[in-house]
């Protein structure tokens, strides 16, 4: 297998080589190919989604399929001016002298998705490698196993195979891909495996990107007016339990309310909740489900210590046999817990209560290696004001 | 104030988690975001040059024997200039960039913020000591980090120049020299730092990323290759000559990265390129743009006249080219020049001077593809000429190599100028000439493949040691329930149209006229 696997790479470098994959019309074609599939296979992809995680097809659309049909459509749009060359200043005295940056594919690109959205995160790579002129492999995750199924089968039908294969498997799979020579290495995941990707692409000198995870924190300024408390709530409910489940790299971690604040807070989104999953959330198909047994379980620990379960407000009720849990909201967890410690990555929010914000941003600042998407949820004249001057003064190191 | 770790009779891991310490403190302190402070390191390594011009040359002299013309032109002279536009463009590079928003988040506004990455570290190379050590610091100094500087062992009377200077004009709470070789370079990679830059060669390019890894540390790898010249016929040949001599042992003798490597040129050309003059130059000005026959009949200019011209009959004794760096370095290129298949094609040089580490500007014609000298990078004063039938074979053979970090073309064929920049992929490409693309800030200077990663010079520097930050701006106003659960096909209907951008297909979804 690992032979074949070789000759498949070695031949697809030979047909980027003599310059199939260079041209704006293969470029069109393979962009319109995967218009075409998720057109076509709509059905299918919402099906495979469900399976897979559960996910209602509303969500499917709004998180994978629309959003890869814009990006596919931009493609479109701009593809000959992504493509051309763009003149680079010269000083005057380099008279007669011309200069440009001309834009060219790397080549062999290697895009290795995740399970939470396995059909956005395998493709929109795909877009970018594609409308940049590359000939690409993709490893699908093997804990989404009908996604994988269907971009294998599937796209070969809308694809030019010879430039663009879908290679299914699991580690082992992966490690075998991680031997050969690519041109850039795309990886969505988790960090633990991004140092694997990094330092097995060192070996070839391979530039990667990775797309990691970390503790988004959100910010939940005190709001006066009871719209605006609706909306910032709604937001949050909706970061945090609407996109997979909480299994999401951007999904709000945990948020940050000051204590005066926190009683208006709680009571707002267990009213909400309810309000938008009904009284009983496993019944309303509309949230994901835990994608499998040992993420389920890695979430059940999360809450095995006393001290964190006593936290819970609401939910807390998991169905091993549906890898269902339903949402969650704890208040103040120990900070030192695996729940504040580790991403979470599931439908259980912590509130952490602070006095005030300059003790909060100092908490925020220091943690700040971890994030990827900072939520301040406050965008209103006065505490906006405050929160900016705050973090200012933070920044300039006033935070006793 | 210099923290007690560089007087420490060893520098190690604990020694390298001091530094970073200190510095981190430093930078979450918000010193080095600040934009006076970034204005005054600039300024302060800009007067660091004008009063020490005289000591500078000396170190680089002492460790490389480069003439004054380099040290003060391609070290001194571009360094300030890449401070002058850091300091003359910075606050423009600091500020927001505007992003555009669609239909699918409005109503919102967005903008990409540059921030500092935060503490970094700057391992450069020994053929040009300052300019490379202290470009790459100028840019991260402008985006605002704390930067640790390990120039190289390799040339140490720089090294440690650098070491006191910048102890002196530079804030050392938050930019510091660490000296020191393999065990010192060894404990400050296994910190974690925002960034690493390093310039140098694969194999230690590779050890520093497989470090970085183990942080998810990002990097820069500014690394080499061999970089080719293609020559076709119909071309000024003085001028042409000239360039590559320049570019060759004018670039501290050949050992630099961007240094032409070796040559391709058509079989008949390849004598024009080497033979004896019989008449001057005034030939020359008239022979412009005439075919290679031509050139044969009259004779003209070549390297062999030009490289008299540049360094006398005796290029041993000449001031003006820098020598080989050291013992190792001259050993290697004996090897590659005394290999067997070899050294029976020399057509001009091959002398040496083993005390002195002079080796004397060297061409070879059609040494074998497979000889040691045409499957690594030279970086010396060797330049092989290889012969190919025509011109444009020579695109095949450079892609059969691995990726250069620069490649040149002398031509006036406008179709063989675009094939070149079509089919030849490298760090940067120039037109009848050679390096000068690395004295064009608007232009980035980096590598691709194995001759690298990332790029930097003007404002790539800057951003290539920031984190562009994507932030967008919403307000309460205008939140649709389709977002939200619980979910119906009216919903479906909606977030289609809404993602599709139109204004009529979301109408026509609002009246349930499309399909879910």
């Amino acid at each position: 297998m690992e032979k074949d696997l070789g000759k498949e790479i070695m031949e697809m470098r030979e047909y980027y080589r003599k310059g199939n994959t260079k041209h704006v019309t293969w470029r069109r074609a393979q962009l319109k190919g995967l218009l075409s599939f998720l057109a076509e296979k709509e059905v299918e992809i919402f099906r495979v989604l469900n399976l897979d995680l559960g996910k209602n097809y509303v969500e499917a659309f709004r998180d994978e399929v629309g959003l890869l049909k814009k990006s596919l459509n931009l493609a479109l749009k701009d593809l000959r001016t992504w493509m051309a060359s763009k003149e680079a200043k010269l000083p005057s005295i380099a008279l007669l002298s011309y200069a440009e940056l001309v834009p060219e594919p790397l080549g062999l690109i290697l895009v290795i998705s995740s399970w939470n959205f396995p059909m956005g995160l395998s493709l929109e790579p795909l877009i970018g490698a594609i409308a940049a002129g590359n000939a690409v492999v993709i490893k699908p995750s093997e804990l989404a196993p009908a996604s994988s199924s269907l971009l294998a089968n599937a796209l070969p039908n809308y694809l030019d195979t010879q430039a663009i294969k879908v290679i299914e498997g699991g580690p082992a799979v992966g490690q075998q891909l991680l031997h050969h020579k690519w041109d850039k290495i795309f990886f969505t995941g988790s960090t633990k495996v991004g140092r694997i990707i990094m330092s097995e692409a060192a070996k070839n000198l391979t530039p990667v990107t990775l797309e990691l995870g970390g503790k988004c924190p959100a910010i939940l300024d005190s709001l006066s007016w009871s719209w605006d408390k609706e909306v910032a709530i709604n937001r949050i409910i909706g970061a945090k339990y609407g996109s997979c489940a909480g299994q999401a790299c951007i999904s709000i971690d945990y948020l940050l309310v000051e204590k005066p604040f926190s009683s208006t807070v709680m009571e707002l989104m267990k009213a909400l909740i309810k309000k938008m999953y009904g009284d009983n959330p496993r019944e309303s198909h509309s949230i994901s489900r835990i994608i499998n047994k040992h993420h389920f379980l890695r979430l059940k620990d999360l809450l095995t210590d006393q001290k964190v379960k006593d936290c819970i407000v609401y939910g807390g009720s998991m169905d091993e046999d549906s890898l269902f849990i339903e949402p969650t909201i704890l208040v103040d967890p120990p900070l030192e817990s695996a729940m504040m410690t580790e991403e979470i990555f599931g439908p259980l929010l912590p509130i952490i209560t602070v006095r005030n914000f300059d003790v909060l941003l100092k908490h925020v600042w220091r943690e700040r290696s971890l994030f990827l998407v900072l939520k301040i949820q406050g965008f209103f004249l006065g505490s906006w004001i405050r929160l900016k001057t705050v973090l200012i003064l933070s920044i300039q190191g006033l935070n006793h | 104030m210099a923290s007690e770790v560089e007087k420490k009779a060893v520098f190690d891991i604990d020694s390298a988690k001091e530094v970073v310490q200190e510095l981190r403190a430093s930078f979450v302190a918000g010193k080095t975001k600040d934009y006076e402070w970034r204005r005054t390191q600039l300024k302060a390594m800009l007067k660091m040059m004008d009063e020490n011009e005289p000591q500078i040359v000396a170190a680089l002299r002492d460790d490389l024997s480069k003439p004054e013309l380099e040290s003060s032109i391609y070290e001194i002279a571009m360094l300030k200039n890449s401070c002058k536009l850091a300091l003359k463009k910075m606050k423009h590079w600091m500020m927001p960039e505007k992003a555009k928003t669609s239909l699918a988040t409005f109503p919102s506004s967005a903008e990409i913020v540059s921030e500092p990455l935060g503490v970094v570290l700057v391992i450069s190379a020994w053929n040009y000591p300052l300019l490379l050590s202290l470009d790459p610091v100028i840019g991260a100094i402008a985006a605002g980090n704390a930067i640790v500087l390990k120039p190289s062992e390799i040339s140490p009377a720089t090294a440690s120049l650098l070491a006191k200077l910048v102890a002196n004009y530079m804030d050392s709470s938050c930019i510091k020299v660490v000296e020191g070789a393999v065990p010192e370079t060894t404990a400050l990679l296994e910190q974690k730092w925002d960034k690493i830059m390093y310039t140098g060669n694969g194999r230690i390019g590779r050890i520093v990323m497989a470090a970085a890894a183990k942080h998810l540390t990002p990097v820069v790898l500014e690394l080499g290759g061999k970089c080719p010249v293609i020559v076709d016929s119909g071309i000024n040949l003085q001028v042409a000559t000239r360039r590559i001599i320049a570019g060759k042992w004018g670039c501290n003798n050949g050992q630099a990265c961007i240094s032409p490597d070796y040559i391709i040129t058509t079989k008949d050309y390849a004598v024009e390129l080497v033979r004896l003059p019989v008449y001057v130059y005034i030939c020359n000005l008239v022979l412009f743009n005439l075919s290679s026959q031509a050139l044969f009949i009259l004779q003209v200019d070549s390297f062999k006249c030009e490289l008299e011209r540049f360094y006398g009959k005796n290029p041993l004794e000449s001031k003006d080219l820098s020598r080989v760096v050291n013992s190792n370095h001259f050993a290697r290129l004996l090897k590659l020049l005394d290999e067997d298949k070899v050294s029976s094609k020399i057509v001009y040089g091959g002398e040496r001077d083993k005390s002195n580490l002079k080796i004397a500007p060297t061409i070879l014609l059609d040494v074998p593809q497979d000889s040691l000298i045409m499957n690594e990078e030279i970086f010396g004063p060797l330049l092989p000429i290889i012969t190919i039938d025509k011109v444009e074979d020579s695109f095949d053979l450079i892609n059969s190599g691995t990726k250069p970090l620069a490649a040149y073309m002398f031509t006036n064929n406008k179709k063989l100028k675009e094939k070149f920049v079509e089919k030849v992929s490298a760090g940067g490409l120039v037109i009848n000439d050679t390096t000068v693309h690395l004295a064009e800030p608007t232009l980035p200077f980096g590598g691709v493949g194995d001759s690298g990663m990332g790029a930097y010079h003007g404002k790539f520097s800057f951003d290539t040691f920031s984190h562009k930050k994507a932030v967008l701006y919403r307000s309460f106003a205008g939140d649709a329930p389709l977002r939200y659960p619980p979910y119906t096909n009216g919903k479906l209907r909606l977030l289609k149209a809404l993602l599709g951008g139109s204004i009529l297909g979301i109408i026509r979804a609002l009246m349930g006229w499309s399909k879910a």
